[in-house]
């Protein structure tokens, strides 16, 4: 094998293939060819979006997080205070809830590299109380209980206004979602991507190569808290509103369920996850409005029994495969 | 002051009760279970249900409660849980979470989704007042009965762990499952026992509880991350460090809602925090090699 095939096997994974051009497509087509439906989009862009953040976290690099809602309302928060003090432009917005997640997520890594499973947990969740606590008692900035209201977000590039149908709130959030799901395609196929996913196998071994553990992990760390404070931004630039629900335990749990639904550890199944979660959320509440959360918690619980590899390769429900 | 204190220390008694089960399937099968809230409220259900419609006495439920959710928690060892040891830890915090979920969605349905009450007996009402101005320290009989309780559990557990053949197994299975297997001690069937013990004790707790934390179907989330604490914090390997935490977080928690009652959970948080980063296997830890 030459040094070219070489190459050429290694970058192979790395190419975009045909259906991803094709789902991207069909994705952009979505708030076009059913504009009546544009709020849910939104909703399920910016799920996707903060899916896609806990995927680099516990998907790549493999630490269980139970709060990461911590710094999707650090950057909901973030956003909405900006835009009511100091200037309502959506994009600057963007950018201060997205350093603001990235911060907060930099200053509470070296709290997720020491200790167990359940020391993380623990602590990731523990900061996420905190912060509830502290949106709580801050009422005054916050709006406490009652929500920050009166954001109001710009024209986006000074042209397209955000109306009450949620289009522009639709392509802008797709948008966003798409420049990050690009430029993460990049960061998960390098060098630095590799060795997360190496970590996340067999820590020890990375540190026996010579690698810093720690480092990589703070650093893909703050990268997720980063994008989770982008989805947060989105999130209420695109309703004008934010209040505790933001940072709520149930934020976490969700968000994790659709990362788990659409497969962790690729970054389609952020996608195709809060996809499943948001359609599967609409049509149980739809069906019974009080008591969908039974049925979520049926599905997660024969999920893991049957197995979470499973779901997506169907081919090994019956058969051989099935009784492995 | 003193009030508080003792207040305090109730409270933490409780959630020593509550945590205990847990505190032991962490230990024993390093399995990270979140459901443990469910067998609480469960508990507190049987006791409500039998007192309001059965009207039963309320120390006859004390004992049904433990009963039931023992029993529920076998069954669903052997049902479910034992499927759930080898795997990920993330497959178990899914796994459980989804259990809860069900638990809060089904007793909403049965049951309703507003606070329940329950009437104590009139001996377990009022209080006794010691002292004067600061250092009164008032006492509500049900209190001293949650403690007295809590103590005789709390002892009564320690002779057995500490004096018994089951104990000594346990403890072995604790430290090292393969190894005790390999001993020949019957680590499946310790472990279903200990399992249904727990979650017969978080019944109990959650029985004991309802007049003092209330009950409502989002009991297992929002009491979810005081069990946590006190394993976390206390460690998995002892009964004393569970105990000891227990109490420094009930304490915590009656004086800090007393004192600055608008920062509510904060201070045990931002404590917890803090504990986790010194000593991230917990206070009371031995080495830690899990």
């Amino acid at each position: 094998m030459s040094a070219q095939d070489v190459s050429a096997t290694l970058l192979a994974p790395t190419r975009w293939r045909a259906w991803e051009f094709a789902l991207w497509a069909v994705l952009w087509a979505m708030p076009f060819a059913v504009p009546q439906h544009a709020a849910l989009i939104n909703e399920i862009a910016i799920l996707a979006l903060f899916a896609v953040s806990l995927d680099i976290v516990l998907g790549y690099a493999g630490i269980v997080s139970l709060g990461h809602a911590a710094f999707f309302g650090a950057g909901a928060y973030g956003a909405a205070l900006f835009a009511k003090h100091v200037m309502p432009d959506p994009l600057v917005g963007l950018a201060v809830g997205t350093a603001l997640g990235a911060v907060l997520g930099a200053l509470t890594s070296p709290m997720i590299v020491r200790g167990t499973d359940l020391t993380r947990l623990m602590v990731t969740m523990g900061v996420a109380l905190v912060l509830l606590e502290l949106a709580n008692k801050f009422d005054d900035i916050t709006g406490g209980a009652d929500g920050l209201q009166g954001v109001v977000t710009g024209p986006l590039l000074g042209m397209f206004e955000f109306d009450l149908a949620a289009r522009t709130a639709s392509f802008y959030s797709l948008a966003v979602l798409f420049v990050v799901f690009v430029l993460l395609r990049r960061v998960v196929h390098s060098p630095f991507g590799m060795s997360l996913q190496a970590l996340r196998d067999n820590r020890l071994r990375l540190a026996s190569l010579g690698m810093s553990v720690n480092a990589r992990l703070a650093v893909a760390y703050t990268l997720g808290a980063a994008l989770a404070g982008a989805a947060g931004a989105l999130l209420s630039q695109t309703t004008g509103f934010a209040s505790l629900d933001v940072l709520e335990f149930h934020r976490s749990a969700d968000v994790m369920l659709a990362l788990v639904i659409g497969g962790a550890g690729w970054l389609w199944g952020g996608l195709a996850g809060a996809i499943a979660f948001k359609v599967m959320h609409d049509v149980l509440s739809a069906f019974t409005p009080q008591y969908w959360t039974f049925w979520i918690g049926l599905f997660l619980v024969v999920l893991v029994l049957v197995g979470r590899e499973r779901l997506l390769r169907p081919w090994t429900w019956f058969g051989r495969g099935a009784r492995r | 002051m003193l009030t508080l204190l003792f207040d305090g220390i109730a409270y933490g008694m409780l959630l020593f009760v509550l945590s205990l089960g847990l505190a032991v399937t962490m230990g024993l099968m390093n399995f990270i279970n979140l459901a443990h809230g469910a067998f609480a409220m469960a508990g507190g259900y049987v006791l409500v249900l039998l007192m309001q419609r059965a009207g039963w006495p309320f120390l006859a439920c004390l004992p049904a409660a433990f009963a039931v959710t023992a029993v529920l928690g076998a069954l669903l060892e052997r049902t479910l849980y034992r499927r759930m040891y080898g795997k990920p830890h993330l497959d178990q915090v899914l796994f459980s979470i989804g259990l809860t979920f069900m638990a809060v969605a089904g007793v909403d349905y049965a049951m309703g989704s507003q606070q329940v009450n329950i009437q104590t007996p009139e001996w377990l009402r009022g209080r006794f007042e010691f002292g004067s101005e600061a250092w009164t320290l008032g006492m509500g009989h049900y209190r001293i009965f949650i403690v007295v309780v809590c103590v005789a559990l709390a002892l009564g557990l320690q002779a057995v762990l500490s004096g018994t053949r089951f104990g000594s197994r346990l403890r072995a299975a604790v430290d090292d499952p393969r190894v005790a297997a390999g001993l020949g001690i019957p680590v499946d069937r310790v472990f279903l026992l200990t399992f249904a013990f727990g979650s017969g004790l978080a019944g109990l707790g959650g029985a004991l509880g309802v007049d003092i934390l209330g009950l409502d179907p989002s009991f297992p989330f929002k009491f979810m991350v005081y069990f946590l604490i006190v394993c976390a914090v206390g460690g998995t390997s002892s009964i004393t460090g569970p105990l000891l935490a227990a109490l420094v977080l009930g304490i915590a928690d009656v004086f800090g809602k007393y004192y600055v009652p608008k920062l509510g959970g904060f201070i045990v948080y931002v404590l917890m925090i803090a504990i986790l980063l010194w000593r991230p296997q917990g206070l009371f830890s031995r080495g830690g090699s899990k």
